[in-house]
Formats: C-alpha cells, sequence, structure tokens
C-alpha cells in the first residue's frame, strides 16, 4: 500500500535554514545540507528547500546548497523559491532536484506549468498555493509569501493547475500557517476533493495528531512541517509511530 | 565500471550521485565504445515515453544496447524500465526496446490519485539478485502514471495500488527494470544499486 508521506521543510536563507512565523520574524538555524541529511536519517520521505529571498528579491535560488544535499542525500529532493522560467526549472534539476516548486511564477504566468510539465514531465512539477478564506465561504490565492492577493478563486486555480499538467499540489493555509493549531482541513478537503493529483498538506502543524488527524480526515497524501521538525520539538519518528498506531500506512 | 546511458533523461544526475556516493565506478556515456566495455549498463529516464523513445534513437544506441543486454546487466530505471518493453500507448502507440515482454499503459484504476506518487511496499514474488540482503518490508520510492502490462515471470516485485503495478522486471537473465527510483529510495534502494553492481562483477 502506498505510505502517506510526511516531509520537512528547510527555509532557506543566505544559505542558512529559517522559519518565519507567518512569513515574518525570522531565527537563524542552521546548514541547510547537516538538516537535511539528519531529516534523511530521520526517516523524512521528502525534503523541500525554500529559497525564501530569491521570492522577494529575484535572487537565484540557492543551487549550490542543492547541489551539496543531492550529493548525500538519496530521498527526493524538491526545491522552491524564485523559479519563475523554464530556464530557472531546468538549471534546478541540474543541480539534482528531483522536483521544483512554483508558486507566484504560475499564478502569474500559468503557461510555465505546461511549459514545464511538457518538458521536464509532470513527475517534477509541484505547485505551491498559498490561499485564505475571502470571507465569502470561500478561498482566494495569494502571491510573494501571501502578502498580495491575486482575488483569483483556490478552486478554480486547482483546477486548472491539474488541467495544465502539474504532477502535485502543495497547498498552504495562510489562515493556519505558523498558528500552529492544527492543518486547515476544510481548504484540504476542498481541494482534495477538486482535483485527482496529489495534495500535500501545509501551514498549521502544531502537535502530534494533527498529522494522522489530516491523513484521517482529508485526501491529502503527505504532509509538510517546518519549525516543529527543525527546533526538534517533534520528530519525524514520532509523527510516523503515532500514525502507524492510528492505522495510517507509513514508509 | 558501469555504461550511464547519456541521452538526456532527467534523472541521469541523480542515478550518478547515488553511485558515486556508494563508490562505484561509473561513466555517462553516448559511446557505444564506452558501453560495449562496460561490465553493466543503466538507462535512466524520466518523462514522456516517446520523447524518451526518440532522444534515445538519436544516440544511435538503441541497437548498442540491445546488444549488450545480451550479454551483461542492464537496468532501466522508471521510464528507462518500461523503455525495456515492447511498446506504449503514451500519446499513441510507441515502440520499446522489446527486451521484456509485455507493454505500457495508463494505470487502469479510476479510485486512485494519478501520478502514483510516494513510497510504496514492495511484494517481493521472486528470488532476485538486486535485493539481496535487504530486510523486509521494502518501501521504494515510486512517480508515474503509466504502468507495464507482462507476465507474472517477468515480475519479481509487485506494489499494491488499487491493482498490482509491476515494481521490479526481469527477462530472467540480464535485464532488469526498476519502475521505482533506487536512487531516491534511501538506504534499500542504494543497497539494490549495490547489488546490481555486484553482479556485474
Amino acid at each position: 500500500m502506498l505510505a502517506k508521506r510526511i516531509i520537512p521543510c528547510l527555509d532557506v536563507r543566505h544559505g542558512k535554514v529559517v522559519k518565519g512565523v507567518n512569513f515574518e520574524g525570522v531565527k537563524d538555524v542552521g546548514d541547510p545540507v547537516a538538516c537535511a541529511a539528519e531529516y534523511n536519517k530521520q526517516g523524512a520521505d521528502e525534503i523541500v528547500f525554500y529559497d525564501i529571498v530569491a521570492s522577494h528579491e529575484g535572487r537565484g535560488t540557492f543551487l549550490d546548497v542543492v547541489r551539496d544535499t543531492a550529493k548525500q542525500v538519496f530521498v527526493p529532493l524538491t526545491v522552491g523559491g524564485g523559479i519563475s522560467t523554464v530556464e530557472d526549472m531546468r538549471e534546478t534539476l541540474r543541480a539534482g532536484a528531483d522536483k521544483i516548486s512554483i508558486n507566484s511564477a504560475a499564478v502569474k504566468n500559468p503557461q510555465l506549468i505546461s511549459d514545464g510539465a511538457e518538458i521536464f514531465g509532470s513527475q517534477c512539477i509541484v505547485v505551491g498555493i498559498d490561499a485564505k478564506r475571502d470571507g465569502k465561504g470561500g478561498y482566494t490565492v495569494y502571491v510573494n509569501g501571501g502578502r498580495i492577493d491575486m482575488h483569483v478563486d483556490l478552486l478554480e486555480w486547482v483546477t486548472e493547475v491539474e488541467r495544465r499538467g502539474a504532477g502535485e499540489i502543495c497547498l498552504n493555509s495562510i489562515d493556519t500557517d505558523g498558528v500552529r493549531g492544527g492543518f486547515d482541513l476544510e481548504m484540504l478537503k476542498a481541494v482534495c476533493d477538486r482535483v485527482r493529483i496529489p495534495v500535500i498538506a501545509s501551514g498549521g502543524a502544531g502537535k502530534l495528531s494533527d498529522f494522522a488527524t489530516a491523513f484521517q480526515e482529508t485526501g491529502v497524501t503527505a504532509a509538510l512541517a517546518a519549525s516543529l521538525f527543525h527546533f526538534g520539538e517533534l520528530t519525524i519518528p514520532q509523527v510516523k509511530a503515532d500514525c502507524r498506531g492510528k492505522g495510517i500506512p507509513m514508509r | 565500471m558501469i555504461a550511464v546511458i547519456d541521452y538526456g533523461a532527467g534523472n541521469l544526475f541523480s542515478v550518478c550521485n547515488a553511485l558515486s556516493y556508494l563508490n562505484i565506478a561509473h561513466e555517462i556515456t553516448k559511446d557505444a565504445a564506452v558501453i560495449g566495455k562496460a561490465d553493466a549498463v543503466i538507462l535512466p529516464g524520466v518523462g514522456a515515453f516517446p520523447a524518451a523513445m526518440e532522444s534515445l534513437r538519436k544516440t544511435g544506441l538503441i541497437g548498442t544496447i540491445k546488444e549488450n543486454a545480451q550479454k551483461k546487466p542492464l537496468l532501466g530505471i522508471c521510464l528507462g524500465m518500461q523503455m525495456l518493453f515492447e511498446q506504449s500507448d503514451e500519446m499513441g502507440i510507441c515502440e520499446g526496446l522489446s527486451l521484456i515482454p509485455g507493454e505500457v499503459r495508463h494505470i487502469p484504476s479510476k479510485k486512485v490519485i494519478i501520478p502514483h506518487m510516494g513510497w510504496n511496499e514492495l511484494v517481493i514474488t521472486q528470488d532476485c539478485p538486486i535485493f539481496k540482503g535487504i530486510e523486509q518490508p521494502v518501501y521504494t520510492y515510486f512517480v508515474h502514471s503509466y504502468q507495464a502490462f507482462c507476465k507474472d515471470e517477468n515480475i519479481a516485485a509487485y506494489c499494491e495500488y488499487d491493482g498490482k503495478v509491476p515494481a521490479l522486471v526481469t527477462d530472467g537473465k540480464y535485464v532488469f527494470g526498476a519502475q521505482f527510483h533506487p536512487e531516491k529510495s534511501g538506504e534499500k534502494g542504494l543497497m539494490m544499486l549495490r547489488n546490481f553492481e555486484e553482479m556485474a562483477r
């Protein structure tokens, strides 16, 4: 049976790992290559590197970190942040990324999803989405680290993302991100009901049971967290043991 | 030395990173002479079947690969595994390398999430040198939307995804194909690459 995936995300800034709470107020934490190796040892099913500077200031992604990590970590690596052209994608894949995550650039230029899927294959195109409740019972899509409301309906957007050939969606809820009250189950459920491609839950994990709850109550195939793992409050083996105990297939 | 066929496949570098980490001598090549003197051959691959076959055809290596597959171990990975079969219907019928009887079609289930992406448990059905010394359960990393359809005798391991998905296939002699990515399947995946190299000695 296919196992549900637990994915630690390493936010990288100037070569260091950081985690912003609600995308603000960052703390410097450590060497991304060493962190990735540690997560690999703990049993992470995939590792995500996100270059937070690149998306804000248009800088190239931190490819040396990716290159060094790919030489010693043998689980799938996803790289995001500041990827806005097919050339950026090619460069990132050649550095050793297995998947590339595009977010703002895809909203601004949806053709990027189609081009990436056609040239490199759907399997390596992850579309990251930051969404927030619109106060009218729906959700709207934000860009630039959750700061700009694009007034695009979330469910229409995920439909287009799938149609254009994305292999996976990583759905981050701005409402729950950094709050640690659990994943946004309602939003995740709405998106999982709409598409047939895998959906990764992101934003809001605060305690052990949040992961199992997301798997039990929504159709997500993976759950992602950053600071929770990074500061050692929870370890990946603890999360997996909790899920396994509740009958959720884990590697 | 293992020859890793260079025809532009996206996972070429991941495969080579894993081989380097294991200190396994290898050469990225599109040279028939290098393939000829290699002890084993790896055919990587991700993406769409017709485009990959076309790129491989352009290297002029199809005859060389088929010929070498009769006398030394060959491992196809992911799309490289699918290319070992007779044909695929991804974007229209396209001929493969015909090293293992069978064909490639879309995963038939309408109930499951496509692509089949993530770690799935192998059900090992044949004693195969690739699995030597590897403890159960064995989870490996898959990402694909098409799968092989072939005889049980060619399946050394499968996984369940609302049906049987061939995971490791073989012609019973020198040809092996992994639908999963051993180079991305953690320690156990690395052990499989090590086992493959040992077969070549």
